[in-house]
């Protein structure tokens, strides 16, 4: 078994909460975003992060790629941990993991043509190209997800939203990084456009080995391409599992519920959705014991005391207090 | 006879790039307590034929057609009497429940308002209606919750004092705009079971609209699939999954991942979205249909049988 | 790869795409199209070009200089100070006997270098301003934004007269405190579009290139709020000018013997009801034709920049 590439441990997330102060200077109320995730990514895998909104995935990512904060929690790169504060290792970071977006639209520069667009990160990364090999380089990536060179020189607002989200993967692909993240990267995006886009990142993965970490809040994208998949709740990690065994036979009560609701399209099925009652916890004032308590079906007397980790419960990694139960 | 009935509809946008048609020749008919879902990917028009049946639509809109409800034609009343109408017999609910909640009034005031201003009632009366759609809509501690406001309740629960804003008159008809789309799983499912159940008990009809498959499936007894503006297949919502006769049809079902499949490529439907400022002389799906002959991208395909395209459903891969 | 290279390589394709490739109007260049289409505003950029070429070579046409005294007329200004093509006072003499064309001339220099200098450096410092405090916000942001609300409600003639009294009345001078006086231009509008653009996700790709915060506020932020930046600019210079007018109005302006359409139309209305009406009538009409041309030209760059406006 190989080393992994990327290794995030015990990431904690938390932002200030200005309103509500008794006084201006009384310290903030903190917002838990992100409770302790950590994973190991292997070369060459797609590890898919579920949950709904506001379950702090985006965040957790955002905070991995190093665009936003966080509070505590190591990430090693190559065996190498990453400083956040340093730009060396910024640099070397950025180097070898680049990010997609939600709004295909919105992460283009409105006032740059494609092609300075998709040549921005070898000004940065290869500067050791001159401009006509980077032209070059620019054509052959945008032909590659699909952008005809004539269109080169338009400007991002005469494409589509499907377009627009090819040229952000060859932005972030032109300079050969390792690893992709992916920030909901097709839920801006209509059905028969999101197959598409879906598709050319299984295929450009595969080409160039890319290790991916797939962020989403729709299960049956994430299914599709991911090769694990992690579900998260309030911030916090339910289960961790292979794709295919995680849909097939999930074991954490939130995956329960969360697989029951996602809609078949397909009449005869009918649909039992399993109907999550109570309150979603504060996330500014957390339970002591497992964050899923107030809303889960299965709860014991002990889930309001012990916050479960997500270790392995009978070969597979679960969050839950019912699987040491069992036992 | 129908309740409501959409006849030719044309809806058309004149704008800085000249003429975009929205929505072309659209007829549709929707029977009391029947549930309809107009399925489509944006730029398909299905937002816009709700807002031409509220008489909502942008100023900018050129509408022609016949929209009937309940045998009146909504297009040509006066704007008074729509009004009424709306209010009392048509209810929308529309994807993002704040832009239909007032953020400065308590949440009785809001569903009392519409009874005491369209039936007269009193304001304990009123009151008394509010608790009981909030019971309805199944909000817990609804008696106390009345004197909240809309912040004050999460994505979920605002989408059903919305849900509860709209039965408060008992309306016919109820047109749902994306009604869960700005929603979690869970609580989506929740929603559409609510409206579900609520359907069945008052017999309203439901126009829903939606670009979600897998929620039609669950919910309406017949589907209409548009594209382009145009209407490219309807039918009852089981044919439409097991049969369906339409190549754009198709695609959109092959080109949903579903959880349970495997790790199979998905079949993308190729190119991008229609551009609508041209007149259409042809099937707007045909630049991007597999299946398309060289007649496709000449013609318009006459809708006949359920569908509309030239080719004999055999054909079809 | 290797075929999309082979393809890319090949002669024909290269002539193929040199008839495909397909240039899309800049922004800019769309902007220059709609501001073309206004016409009032094309029409208003000529007044102003002309205004401006009268302000550069008016000197050359007038007989006597702005500051020399006509004897012949003094004394007589009622009866012969009136214009006359005879004498070579196109415009009249002022109550000291001077040229007044010449000093319309001068008056529309120093009016229009007050406009074109301080009002663009004033809008630039306030729009760096914004963009530093919209951009990193925080305690810089409170910082910027508390000395701009405490700088506004100071009225501002009193740093026109403090001012010069210290550092006195050229030219120079009155260019610096309109700018001081105006610094707080666009800052509002600036730092409110760099956080609504901020958290765009262009920036934060930007970000994952390793662009520092000021590289990506000049490179990707700065392209994005220009048409802002020039609208706003638009609205300011005739506000400068009409500063400066109201400040030399009053007497606290330019020193003499130079002068400014303020001065000019503040010394034409004190000698009004003498008769004299030629010396508040040229210097007044220079001053509206230039602030209705500035006005159009405004106009016609919000129609062609705002994005709001359109389709």
């Amino acid at each position: 078994m190989s080393d992994p590439i990327l290794s995030v441990k015990d990431m904690r997330v938390t932002f200030p909460v200005r309103r509500g102060q008794r006084f201006p200077w009384s310290p903030p109320r903190r917002l838990n975003a992100v409770n302790g995730v950590g994973f190991d990514l292997m070369p060459g895998r797609v590890l898919g992060i579920v949950g709904e909104s506001g379950c702090g995935k985006s965040t957790l990512i955002r905070a991995v790629a190093g665009l936003g904060p966080h509070d505590s929690g190591t990430v090693t790169l190559d065996g190498q941990p990453i400083d956040y504060a340093r730009r060396t290792d910024l640099q070397r970071l950025r180097r070898r993991m680049q990010m997609i977006f939600q709004d295909p639209m919105a992460s283009l520069n409105p006032r740059m043509t494609i092609r300075e667009i998709v040549a921005e990160p070898l000004v940065y990364f290869c500067p050791e190209l001159n401009s006509r090999q980077r032209r070059h380089k620019v054509i052959e990536m945008l032909d590659r997800v699909g952008i005809a060179e004539r269109n080169m020189n338009r400007f991002p607002h005469e494409f589509s939203g499907g377009q627009c989200q090819r040229i952000g993967i060859a932005r972030a692909l032109i300079a050969r990084p390792q690893i992709l993240l992916c920030d909901e990267p097709v839920s801006a995006l209509d059905v028969s456009i999101q197959a598409q886009v879906i598709n050319l990142l299984k295929e450009l993965q595969a080409e160039m080995g890319l290790t991916l970490i797939f962020v989403a809040h729709d299960l049956g994208v994430v299914r599709h391409i991911s090769d694990d998949i992690l579900v998260m709740y309030m911030g916090g990690m339910m289960e961790m599992a292979p794709a295919g065994e995680l849909v097939a036979n999930p074991r954490h009560p939130y995956t329960q519920a969360l697989l029951s609701a996602v809609p078949v399209p397909d009449p005869r099925v009918k649909q039992q959705p399993q109907i999550l009652t109570g309150d979603l916890p504060s996330p500014m004032d957390l339970p002591q014991g497992c964050l899923f308590q107030s809303r889960c079906p299965k709860r014991i007397d002990a889930c309001a005391t012990v916050r479960p980790d997500l270790t392995d419960r009978q070969g597979r990694l679960v969050a839950c207090l019912l699987e040491d139960e069992t036992v | 006879m129908s309740l409501l009935s959409v006849e030719n509809l044309q809806i058309r946008f004149r704008t800085g790039d000249g003429l975009v048609h929205a929505v072309n020749d659209v007829s549709f008919d929707i029977a009391e307590g029947q549930k309809l879902a107009l399925v489509g990917e944006s730029g398909s028009g299905k937002s816009q034929i709700a807002l031409a049946i509220m008489g909502l639509l942008a100023k900018n809109a050129e509408v022609a057609g016949k929209v009937r409800f309940d045998g009146r034609d909504l297009l040509s009343l006066p704007a008074s009497q729509l009004n009424a109408l709306r209010a009392a017999q048509i209810a929308l609910i529309f994807q993002d429940p704040m832009s239909s909640l007032n953020p400065y009034m308590t949440i009785e005031r809001q569903l009392g308002e519409v009874v005491e201003l369209h039936e007269g009632a009193s304001r304990a009366e009123a009151r008394k209606r509010a608790l009981e759609v909030m019971e309805a809509v199944r909000i817990p501690d609804a008696r106390n919750r009345l004197r909240a406001y809309p912040h004050e309740f999460s994505g979920g629960m605002r989408q059903r004092i919305v849900i509860a804003m709209a039965l408060i008159c008992r309306p016919r008809l109820i047109l749902a705009d994306e009604p869960t789309t700005a929603l979690d799983v869970t609580v989506q499912a929740q929603i559409m079971a609510l409206l579900d159940e609520i359907q069945r008990d008052l017999g309203t009809a439901v126009l829903l609209i939606t670009h979600d498959l897998g929620v039609v499936a669950g919910f309406c007894d017949d589907t209409m699939v548009l594209y382009g503006g145009r209407v490219m297949e309807a039918a009852p919502t089981p044919a439409i999954f097991d049969a369906p006769g339409h190549p754009y049809t198709r695609g959109l079902l092959r080109a949903v991942p579903r959880i349970t499949d495997g790790d199979v490529t998905l079949s993308a439907i190729p190119g991008s979205p229609p551009n609508q400022t041209a007149a259409p002389r042809a099937c707007p799906f045909a630049p991007r249909c597999v299946d398309a002959i060289p007649a496709c991208h000449e013609m318009l395909p006459d809708f006949r049988e359920g569908r509309a395209c030239i080719r004999p459903v055999e054909e079809l891969t | 790869m290797t075929d999309a290279r082979k393809r890319l390589n090949s002669r024909d394709f290269a002539d193929t795409v040199a008839e495909e490739m397909i240039v899309s109007r800049s922004f800019w260049a769309d902007a220059r199209r709609r501001f073309l289409g206004h016409r009032l505003a094309v029409f208003s950029v000529f007044m102003l070009l002309a205004l401006v070429l009268f302000a550069l070579f008016g000197h050359a046409f007038a007989r006597w200089s702005f500051e020399e005294i006509d004897w012949n007329v003094l004394g007589r200004i009622k009866t012969e100070g009136a214009p006359s093509l005879d004498n070579g006072h196109w415009f009249g003499v002022d109550e000291l006997g001077r040229d007044l064309y010449a000093r319309v001339v001068q008056g529309t220099r120093t009016s229009l270098m007050v406009g074109f200098v301080a009002g663009p450096l004033a809008v630039l410092l306030g729009a760096t301003l914004g963009a530093l405090a919209g951009y990193f916000g925080g305690r810089l942001d409170q910082i910027i934004t508390g000395f701009y609300t405490i700088w506004i409600s100071i009225p501002y003639i009193i740093f026109f007269v403090v001012w010069q009294a210290f550092f006195g009345r050229s030219l120079t001078q009155m260019i610096i405190v309109i700018i001081i006086v105006n610094w707080t231009a666009g800052l509002l509008i600036v730092r409110g579009q760099v956080m609504m653009l901020k958290h765009r996700e262009f920036v934060d790709a930007a970000r994952m290139l390793g662009m520092s915060d000021l590289a990506i506020i000049f490179k990707h932020l700065a392209p994005n709020i220009l048409w802002v930046i020039v609208i706003y600019t638009s609205i300011v210079i005739p506000e400068v000018i009409m500063a400066e007018s109201l400040v030399s109005f009053l007497g606290v302006g330019i020193q003499e013997p130079n002068t400014s359409w303020g001065a000019l139309i503040s010394e034409g209305a004190r000698t009004m009801t003498f008769g004299t009406l030629w010396q508040l009538a040229f210097p007044a009409a220079f001053f509206v034709i230039a602030q209705v041309s500035l006005y159009y030209i405004g106009d016609g760059l919000r129609d062609a920049l705002d994005p709001k406006d359109r389709r």
